[in-house]
C-alpha cells in the first residue's frame, strides 16, 4: 500500500563536538611567507584570547562523513515532491549553482573598481529589466535579502511618497488570509495594521475595504493570488479605491509562479510589489535561505529607491549614490548578488515562453491535485484555483485527525508535508502547492497517499495519529523544547541527556 | 490531466481571470537557451569582471580560502533543495547542522544563545538594536563612527521609522579608537544599547570592556558587532556584551559582489525570548532519542503577526551551514593559526608603508599616501594587476589622503612588496 517508502537503515551521527579529541585537524595552511608576529606583542594581552573553548577537533574524513550522514537525515525536493504552499518548491536547475561559482563572478569585491565589474553589473542589470518586464512594473531594485526584507523595503518606499506628498499616514490595511510577515513588516516600518475580512469567496471583501480606507491609510498589502490560491478577481477595482483616497497598493509576490507571462501587477494597479527569487525564479531554499526579494515600482516610486541605484552610463554600468530622495540603504553593498546570478539563469533557460510554460504547468497540477483529492477532503471554499488549493481537515477531524497529523502520515508515504494550519482563515487547512516540476507520476503517488491516508482516518485513525512510523526519527516532542530551551550544546551533556 | 480536471485546454484555466488584468502578448524575454548558451554567457560575462588580479580590499568582505569540503556539502541536494525545517521528522540533518552552528557562535563570541543566521551583519545591527529597545524600554541608540560606514547607513533606514534618535559617537583621531570621552557624554538614561564594532571600520581592535562598562553604568546595553570574523580566532570575545550582531562572511562565503553572506545575532541567555529570527532547541522523540526542531516560535511573525520580534521569515540557512563547515574544517587550531597568519601579514605589509592610527590592529589597517592620492596609488597597482585599498575620503571626509589595505593568508608576501612600492610612487 504504500508505494514510495522503504525503510532503509542509516547511521546515526553524534554532535560534531561529541565528535572531537584534543589535537585533531582537518586543514592545512600554507607556510607562512613573512615573519611571525606574536599575538600577545601585537594587540596586547587582554585583547588576546587562550582558546575558543569546545571548539570542534575533528579530521577532515570525520567532517565529510558527519555532514554527509547528516544530510541523509533530510527530505528535498531532490528526492521528491515538496508541496509546501506559497514555498514554491520548484526544482533547483544546478547549471544555476555551476554558472553562480564562475571565478570572476563570485570573488569579485563590492567595493572593486567599477570598470573592473562590468560583467557583474550586466548581470544584474539584465535581470532588473527581465523582471520589470515580468512584473509590468517600471523599476526594480534587487537590495532586499529575502521576501520580508523586500516587504519592509515596499513600505519604507510607500512612507516616503506618501510623505513628500506631505502625510506619511498611519496604518496599512491587510486582508486577513495574509502571510505573517505583512503585519510584522508593517510595525517594523511603523504602521498601524488594519485587518480586511475576507468574503465568503475567499476574496477581500470589496465593500468592507471601501468602507475602511480613509486618509489614515497608506496603503493596502494585498497578496495575488492570494494564500487560498485565488486570484483577487476585483483587484482592478480595489485599486481604484486605494488610488481614489491617495492610497497605495503594495502586492506580496509570494505567489507570482500562477502568473508569470499570464498577468502582470503592474497592468491591474499595484503601485510596489516584491518577488522572491528564491520562490518563483528557481533560486535554492538551502533548508530556510539565502533568498532574494527584489522590489519592483512604478515609475512614482523610483526616486525613492535605495541607494546606489544602478545606471548605465553609455555603454557602461555604474552605481549612482546621488539620490537625494531615497529611502536610504537597506542592506550593505548591492544585495544577495548569487541569488541574482542563478536568477537570471533561470529566466534564460525558460526564456519568454517557458516562463509562461510553466506557470500553466504549475496552475494545470494544482487543479488536478485538487479535483482528486476533492472526494476525499473538505474544500472549504470554491473559487477557482490558480497554483494552489487549500482543503480543511474538516471531515478527518470529526476522528479526531487534525491536518496536523495527516501531514505527519504524509511523511510515512514519502513525501514533504504541504503548509500546515494556514492561512488562517481556513480552520485545519492543508495547502498543496506541487509547482510546474512535479510530472503526472509523482502527482498520482501523492494523490494515492492523501486518498489512503483518507481512509485510514476512517478505518484506523491511531495509525495517522501516532504517525511518522517510519521515519529515523518519530514525533518530536516540541512542546518541552520550548519549555525548557535547549539551544545549545554543552560540555558534559551527552546525547538524550540535555533535554532532561 | 486536462480532462480529469474538465478543462479543454491550458487556457480555460484561467478563463475566471477578467480579461482587463490578462497580458495579450508574449513576454519580451528571448527563447529559451541551453545548458551550454547560459554557461558560455556568464563565463563571458566572468571574464569582464577582475581575474587573477591580487587584492588587498578588505571593508567587510574579506579574500579567505574556501576548503574544498564547503562547496562538497553544501552542493548536497539534501540540504540545498530543502527548506526551513519545519517538519522535524524529516529535517534532522538542516536542525542539527543549525544546533552546531548556534553552539559555535556562542563559543566563538562568549555569548549564551545564538540564533540560527540573520540576512547579513548589517541588517543584524538594526535588529540587535530594535532587541535593546524591547529589552530596555528605551528608545535612543548612540554607535561608534568607526562602525562599518554602511552598516550605520542601514541602521539609519531602520531607526528612523521606529522612533529611534541615533547618535554618533567620534573616533580617537590618533589611535583610531572609540573617544571613550565622548561615548561618556553622549550616552544617558535614555540610551538603549551603545553599538561597537571590533575589530572595527580602521581594523583597530577596540576597548569593549570599556565601552561595556559606560553603557552598564547607565542602564544601556552594549551592542558588539564584528564584520571580521577570522579575528575572533585570536582576539578575546567581548564578553562583558549584551548582544553580539556580526558577519560571517570570512568563514568560507565568497565575496560575491557582496552577498549573499550570513548575520547572527548571539545574547545573554536572560534576553533570549527577544532575540529575533530562529532558534534551533534540543528534544526528545517519542521514541525517546535525541531530536531537534524549531522552537520558541512565539516571537515570530508566523505567530505572532505584527505583535513579532522582527519580520525576518527566510534566513541565510545555507550560508550559515557554509560557515558550520568552515568551523568545523579549521577547527580550534585551526581558527587560531589561520587567525595568526592573517596578522602576521597584516603586519609585514603596515611594516611598509606610513600607519594613520596607533591602534592596535588585526588584519587591517589605514595607510597615509602621504604626498599622493590614494587614487593615484591605486591606479599605479592596477596595472601591476592588483587591486589597492579602499580610500576613506568616500566615507570620512575627514581622512583625506588615507586608504584601508587589508591583508589575508592569501596574501602573498611579492605583491604586498609591490604595493609598498606603489606607495613610494
Amino acid at each position: 500500500m504504500i508505494r514510495k517508502v522503504r525503510q532503509h537503515i542509516n547511521q546515526n551521527e553524534p554532535l560534531v563536538f561529541e565528535r572531537s579529541s584534543p589535537g585533531k585537524r582537518g586543514y592545512q595552511l600554507p607556510k607562512l611567507d613573512v615573519r611571525p608576529v606574536d599575538p600577545i606583542e601585537a594587540l596586547g594581552a587582554t585583547n588576546t584570547r587562550a582558546e575558543i573553548e569546545g571548539f570542534p577537533e575533528i579530521s577532515e574524513v570525520e567532517a565529510i562523513r558527519h555532514f554527509t550522514r547528516l544530510s541523509t537525515h533530510n527530505y528535498a525536493i531532490d528526492l521528491g515532491l515538496y508541496p509546501l504552499g506559497s514555498c514554491t518548491m520548484k526544482y533547483n536547475p544546478r547549471v544555476n549553482e555551476q554558472v553562480a561559482r564562475i571565478e570572476g563572478l563570485a570573488w569579485a569585491h563590492p567595493y572593486q573598481p567599477e570598470v573592473l565589474s562590468q560583467g557583474i553589473l550586466e548581470v544584474m542589470g539584465t535581470l532588473e529589466r527581465m523582471l520589470a518586464e515580468i512584473t509590468g512594473m517600471d523599476a526594480v531594485t534587487l537590495q532586499p535579502a529575502a521576501g520580508a526584507h523586500g516587504e519592509f523595503t515596499g513600505i519604507l518606499l510607500v512612507r516616503a511618497l506618501l510623505e513628500s506628498r506631505g502625510n506619511p499616514r498611519k496604518k496599512l490595511l491587510i486582508p486577513d488570509s495574509a502571510h505573517g510577515t505583512n503585519p510584522a513588516t508593517a510595525t517594523t516600518a511603523g504602521y498601524a495594521v488594519e485587518n480586511i475580512k475576507s468574503n465568503d469567496r475567499g476574496m477581500v471583501d470589496v465593500e468592507a475595504l471601501a468602507r475602511s480606507v480613509s486618509e489614515d491609510v497608506a496603503a493596502l498589502m494585498i497578496t495575488n493570488p492570494n494564500t487560498l490560491g485565488v486570484f483577487e478577481e476585483n483587484i482592478t477595482r480595489i485599486a481604484e479605491i486605494m488610488h481614489a483616497k491617495g492610497a497605495l497598493v503594495y502586492m506580496d509576490g509570494a505567489n507570482m509562479n500562477a502568473l508569470v507571462g499570464i498577468a502582470r501587477p503592474g497592468d491591474f494597479g499595484v503601485d510596489v510589489m516584491h518577488l522572491n527569487l528564491h520562490k518563483t525564479f528557481s533560486t535554492p531554499h538551502g533548508g530556510g535561505g539565502p533568498g532574494s526579494g527584489p522590489v519592483a515600482v512604478k515609475s512614482h516610486l523610483e526616486p525613492f529607491l535605495p541607494k546606489p541605484r544602478l545606471q548605465k552610463a553609455g555603454d557602461r554600468w555604474t552605481w549612482n549614490y546621488e539620490r537625494p530622495q531615497s529611502i536610504g540603504r537597506v542592506r550593505a553593498y548591492y544585495g544577495n548578488v548569487g541569488m541574482h546570478i542563478r536568477a537570471l539563469a533561470y529566466v534564460m533557460a525558460h526564456g519568454g515562453d517557458g516562463l509562461r510554460n510553466a506557470t500553466l504547468d504549475a496552475v494545470l497540477n494544482a487543479n488536478y491535485i485538487r479535483k482528486l483529492i476533492e472526494p476525499y477532503y473538505d474544500l472549504p471554499l470554491n473559487a477557482p484555483s490558480m497554483h494552489e488549493c487549500v482543503f480543511s481537515d474538516d471531515r478527518q477531524a470529526k476522528r479526531g485527525v487534525r491536518t496536523g497529523d495527516i501531514a505527519k502520515r504524509l511523511i510515512d508515504y514519502g513525501f514533504h508535508p504541504y503548509t500546515v494550519s494556514f492561512p488562517l482563515i481556513v480552520h485545519g487547512a492543508l495547502m498543496i502547492e506541487p509547482t510546474e516540476t512535479e510530472s503526472k507520476d509523482e502527482l498520482d503517488l501523492f494523490v494515492d497517499a492523501l486518498i489512503s491516508i483518507a481512509k485510514e482516518v476512517e478505518e484506523q485513525p491511531e495509525l495517522v495519529l501516532k504517525a511518522p512510523h517510519l521515519t529515523r526519527t518519530s514525533r518530536v516532542d516540541e512542546v518541552t523544547a520550548a519549555r525548557k530551551p535547549v539551544v545549545r550544546w554543552k560540555p558534559g551533556a551527552a546525547a538524550g541527556k540535555a533535554a532532561d | 490531466m486536462l480532462a480529469s480536471i474538465g478543462a479543454n485546454s491550458l487556457e480555460d484555466l484561467f478563463s475566471h481571470l477578467p480579461s482587463e488584468v490578462r497580458l495579450n502578448r508574449a513576454l519580451k524575454i528571448a527563447p529559451g537557451q541551453s545548458e551550454y548558451e547560459i554557461v558560455d554567457y556568464f563565463r563571458a560575462r566572468g571574464e569582464e569582471n577582475a581575474n587573477g588580479y591580487a587584492s588587498f580590499l578588505g571593508a567587510g568582505v574579506y579574500h579567505h580560502y574556501r576548503p574544498v569540503l564547503v562547496d562538497t556539502v553544501v552542493s548536497r541536494g539534501e540540504f540545498l533543495t530543502s527548506y526551513t525545517p519545519y517538519q522535524a521528522e524529516i529535517s534532522q540533518g538542516t536542525l542539527t547542522t543549525i544546533f552546531e552552528f548556534q553552539t559555535m557562535i556562542c563559543q566563538l563570541t562568549g555569548m549564551e544563545v545564538a540564533n540560527a543566521s540573520m540576512y547579513d551583519g548589517s541588517t543584524a545591527v538594526p535588529e540587535a538594536a530594535m532587541m535593546a529597545m524591547r529589552v530596555t524600554g528605551r528608545d535612543r541608540i548612540v554607535v561608534a563612527r568607526s562602525v562599518h560606514p554602511e552598516y550605520r547607513e542601514v541602521l539609519l533606514t531602520y531607526a528612523q521609522h521606529q522612533g529611534m534618535p541615533v547618535t554618533e559617537c567620534s573616533f580617537d583621531r590618533d589611535r583610531g579608537t572609540l573617544d571613550l570621552e565622548d561615548l561618556e557624554r553622549k550616552v544617558d538614561d535614555q540610551t538603549a544599547a551603545i553599538i561597537i564594532q571590533s575589530p572595527n571600520f580602521f581594523g583597530i581592535v577596540e576597548d569593549a570592556r570599556r565601552a561595556a562598562e559606560i553603557a552598564h553604568r547607565k542602564g544601556a546595553l552594549l551592542i558588539f558587532v564584528f564584520a571580521e570574523a577570522v579575528s575572533l580566532g585570536l582576539l578575546e570575545p567581548a564578553r562583558d556584551a549584551d548582544i553580539v550582531a556580526g558577519e560571517l562572511q570570512s568563514f568560507a562565503i565568497s565575496p560575491g559582489y557582496g552577498g549573499p553572506f550570513a548575520g547572527i545575532i548571539a545574547t545573554k541567555e536572560k534576553f533570549m525570548r527577544q532575540m529575533p529570527g530562529r532558534i534551533v532547541g534540543e528534544t526528545k522523540d517519542s521514541r525517546g532519542n535525541r531530536a531537534f526542531c524549531l522552537t520558541l516560535a512565539t516571537r515570530e511573525q508566523h505567530i505572532r503577526r505584527e505583535k513579532a520580534t522582527s519580520n525576518i521569515c527566510t534566513n541565510q540557512a545555507l550560508i550559515a551551514l557554509m560557515a558550520t563547515v568552515f568551523m568545523t574544517v579549521y577547527g580550534k587550531e585551526g581558527l587560531r593559526e589561520l587567525a595568526e597568519q592573517n596578522l602576521s601579514k597584516a603586519h609585514y605589509l603596515a611594516s611598509k608603508v606610513p600607519l594613520r592610527f596607533s591602534g592596535p590592529f588585526f588584519n587591517e589597517f589605514v595607510a597615509s599616501t602621504n604626498g599622493r592620492t590614494p587614487d593615484q596609488v591605486n591606479v599605479a597597482l592596477l596595472h601591476k594587476r592588483v587591486i589597492g585599498g579602499l580610500p576613506l575620503r568616500r566615507f570620512y571626509p575627514e581622512l583625506d589622503n588615507a586608504m584601508l589595505l587589508c591583508a589575508t593568508e592569501m596574501s602573498r608576501r611579492e605583491k604586498m612588496d609591490l604595493v609598498a612600492e606603489a606607495f613610494q610612487g
